[in-house]
């Protein structure tokens, strides 16, 4: 292995090698700011550029930078203007864009390229140990342990339960599970609750629903309350500076989305998007009642989890790529597709057959997340002044970007359309106080719970793989304590409250 | 300040997708067309979205074409971009369509609208053959293997597939028990949203056997993660001389994926001339036989007329298929 780290080390630090990194991270960070540019569409673009270099390993580093940096440049916009650019950073708006509507958008940015360079990093140092190893944890997974995981993540809604509002998050929670059977499933022959409407067939687009739900309710309220949107965005970035009790409180969270992040990446039916909405769950789950609280209302814990989660998400999908020529998600299946242009086959061989390559991407990405970091902290003063600008520009900025955003990642004028009107029924809700994040969660897990829920029957002719899979019981069991252990609290810092009341 | 910045990342947005575009300038010689468009059903990075892009390249850097652009027009399972050339033929004279064996599959089950009379037909290019598969460790190694243990045990003889229930895959897995002499819908049938994932299933021990693209699993093959257990292909294919044909195990069945090209209805003759030419010679290119060689796809080209009967014929035998399964 060492001889192996040598000589990746040897080509990753070629002149032309550093250049694909620092390029690729470059046009990755700044399309991936743009809102509905995913990384997807971003490598497609990219890879005509990477083929014709002609030596594999510069355009696997180039373009693993690519993803990288458009994940790490999602977080921005999703921060910034409650716009998510990135399917995988749209749990990074929940936290980061309070944050920043309470004058802390530099801290915000500050942490999400601090965690976002700890969970590349952690994922990348796993990747380079365990990668062989890791083929196998990849298939650990049957459907019935990914319907267990996505109940996990359900789980998350019972957070909500300590900010009082069980049953109207719930109720968004069944809405977005609902929204998520509009369309063709993977099970049926036939489209569903589509109307008719052929827009319809392959369901709502989830960065148009997360645009909706977030950013162009952000834009109406801009108009419709202008007073309480006011407080904080006077230009002044304060606070850029991480104060070291808050480095206390996210660098056990950080540690523990590094690894969580990793493993949920490294399953091929997972991905970054589910690793983010997990790391938020757990991390919410997790935490002190107090802290709970917080989460929602930009708890820079709540920041960190995803943004930690889905990058190292985006590292671990590399193992089923690289060591079984597998891709677990539309990116890497694009990638698969560059890599086999190239002439370079993935898969058990390819640490054997040609080390260099595999060994070079690995080093590349140590060195992808180091320029990233030392890219992004300078500029986020700079970036943060987007909210400077005074709002009579920053609305149609928003506008513009939203509906761009939706429109560009399908090419479809329809997505407009389902938009603006489910922005102004999102509006609606967030006037009558209801949370939407449960909505996405629900929407963005329902289809992959569906899915896996019936193969599962399928394969056992009934729900007997709840119990003749351990791990599937194991993932229900820490699914039920997600939910139980917040009331659980609840209940006891209740008790405790009326007995000091009783003892006066 | 934050025009300036809006303005530069515009700026490299531009860039970028200039450099990917406009490379293709370059070429000349024996240009047959100034310019195709090609319209994707589908999003980037599938097998539509390959074709397509694949195609272009060859006949641009070949020069047979001067310049390639591409519209990613994802709905409706494909239905969408079909609709959209009929109901705008008249500004389309310029744009072919990728499509593929789904056409025909889902006019029969009445998920399109429209079905390829409705359209111009061009040419069939490429076909990918369907293949079996297993996991390298299975106790399976032939098609005889499979049959035996869907014999001893039906419910743990689950075969996967990329496609929905009915769909291509499906049909495929259904075909060959069909033709194997057993009962086409007692096989379980297990699907997967992506090829990808059902060869994840595939190797973690979920299903016993998978329905998929031959050029989805040669590499893998080739590299000794799975077995190829059968080829619906009519002789044996030169990627992988390993992997029997159905035929030669016994199963009368064989199965092509085709790929090709459409255009709006009511196009000029003298337009499909000039599209069929530069297909026509696209084959005979170096750079055409990089893409296909890259892509394991297999050279099927029916151009006009032939395109008319073959689609006809499959649509014949797919549909008989379908109505003796159960599927319509």
């Amino acid at each position: 292995m060492l001889e192996g780290l040598l000589i990746g080390l040897q080509t990753a630090l070629s002149v032309q090698n550093l250049l694909m990194v620092i390029g690729g991270c470059l046009i990755g960070t700044f399309i991936g700011m743009l809102p509905g540019l995913g990384p997807m569409s971003i490598i497609a673009i990219m890879i005509p550029v990477a083929i014709s270099m002609g030596d594999p390993s510069a355009a696997l580093i180039l373009l693993a930078g690519v993803y990288y940096g458009a994940i790490f440049g999602g977080s921005t916009s999703s921060i910034l203007l409650n716009a998510p650019g990135v399917a995988g950073t749209v749990a990074s708006s929940f936290d980061g864009y309070p944050m920043a509507k309470s004058g802390k958008a530099g801290k915000a940015l500050t942490i999400a390229a601090i965690a976002s360079f700890a969970g590349g990093s952690v994922g990348a140092l796993l990747l380079m140990i365990f990668a062989p190893a890791l083929s196998s944890v990849a298939l650990l997974f049957h459907s019935a342990e990914y319907f267990a995981l996505m109940v996990v993540g359900l789980s998350a809604i019972a957070a909500f339960a300590g900010t009082g509002q069980v049953a109207k998050a719930l109720m968004m929670t069944v809405l977005g599970l609902i929204m998520a059977t509009v369309g063709e499933g993977a099970l049926f022959n036939m489209p569903r609750f589509t109307m008719g409407i052929m827009d319809l067939q392959s369901g709502f687009g989830f960065i148009t629903l997360a645009m909706a739900m977030f950013a162009l309710p952000e834009a109406l309220f801009l108009v419709l309350k202008p007073k309480e949107m006011g407080g904080g965005n006077d230009g002044e970035i304060k606070d850029l500076r991480i104060s070291r009790s808050e480095a206390r409180a996210i660098a056990p969270v950080i540690g523990r989305q590094s690894l969580q992040g990793f493993f949920i990446g490294v399953l091929p039916g997972a991905g970054a998007t589910i690793a983010s909405f997990l790391g938020y769950a757990v991390e919410r789950n997790i935490a002190p009642k107090a802290e709970q609280e917080e989460f929602g209302k930009g708890s820079i814990k709540g920041l960190a989890a995803p943004e930690t989660a889905n990058n190292a998400a985006c590292t671990g999908s590399f193992v089923p790529l690289l060591t079984l020529g597998i891709p677990g998600s539309g990116t890497t299946a694009i990638l698969l597709g560059a890599l086999i242009a190239l002439n370079v086959t993935p898969g058990p061989r390819l640490m054997i057959d040609e080390p260099q390559i595999f060994w070079a991407v690995i080093m590349s990405m140590f060195i992808g997340n180091l320029v990233l970091l030392i890219l992004n902290l300078p500029l986020i003063p700079y970036i943060a002044k987007v909210l400077s600008v005074p709002r009579n520009y920053l609305i149609p900025f928003i506008l513009f970007f939203t509906l761009m955003g939706a429109y560009i990642g399908q090419n479809n004028a329809t997505e407009l359309l389902l938009l603006v009107g489910f922005g102004v029924c999102a509006t609606a809700l967030r006037f009558a106080d209801y949370p939407l994040a449960p909505l996405l969660i629900g929407f963005i897990l329902g289809g992959m719970l569906e899915d896996n829920f019936s193969r599962s029957m399928q394969l056992y002719d009934g729900v007997a793989f709840i119990w003749e899979r351990p791990m599937t019981l194991g993932l229900l069991a820490i699914a039920l304590l997600l939910v139980v252990l917040p009331s659980y609290r609840a209940r006891r810092a209740r008790a405790r409250a009326e007995g000091v009341a009783d003892g006066d | 300040m934050t025009t300036f910045k809006l303005g530069r990342r515009a700026l490299m947005a531009t860039a970028v997708a200039a450099m990917a575009f406009g490379g293709s300038a370059m070429a000349d010689g024996h240009k047959v067309a100034d310019s195709i468009h090609f319209l994707i059903p589908g999003g980037a990075g599938g097998g539509w979205d390959g074709t397509a892009r694949g195609t272009g390249e060859a006949l641009t850097k070949a020069g047979i074409v001067g310049n390639a652009s591409y519209e990613n027009m994802s709905g409706g399972g494909g239905g969408k971009a079909i609709g959209f050339l009929i109901e705008n033929a008249e500004s389309n004279h310029g744009t072919l369509m990728v499509n593929s064996t789904p056409i025909v599959i889902r006019s029969l089950t009445g998920v399109f609208p429209h079905n390829f009379r409705d359209l111009t037909l061009v040419a069939g290019t490429i076909g990918d053959y369907a293949a079996m598969v297993v996991g390298k460790d299975s106790p399976i190694n032939s098609m005889e293997d499979l049959m035996a243990a869907y014999d001893a045990d039906p419910s743990k003889t689950a075969i996967g597939g990329g496609s929905v229930p009915g769909g291509m895959d499906h049909l495929v897995a259904a075909m060959v028990m069909e033709a194997a002499g057993k009962d086409a819908l007692g096989v379980k049938y297990i699907p997967y949203d992506a090829g990808g994932k059902a060869m994840a299933a595939l190797l973690s021990g979920e299903i016993a056997a998978l329905s998929t693209g031959f050029s989805e699993a040669v590499d893998l093959a080739n590299a000794g993660e799975v077995k190829i257990i059968g080829v619906t292909a009519d002789e044996r294919v030169s990627a992988a001389p390993d992997a029997m044909t159905m035929k030669e195990q016994g199963i009368d069945t064989s199965f092509v994926n085709w790929r090709g090209f459409f255009a709006a209805p009511g196009l000029p003759d003298d337009k499909l001339a000039m599209y069929q030419k530069a297909l026509g010679e696209m084959y005979e290119t170096d750079e055409w036989e990089e893409v296909r060689a890259r892509n394991g796809w297999v050279n099927i080209h029916n151009s006009g007329d032939d395109f008319q009967s073959f689609l006809e014929d499959q649509e014949k035998v797919i549909g008989d298929l379908m109505k003796k399964l159960g599927f319509l």
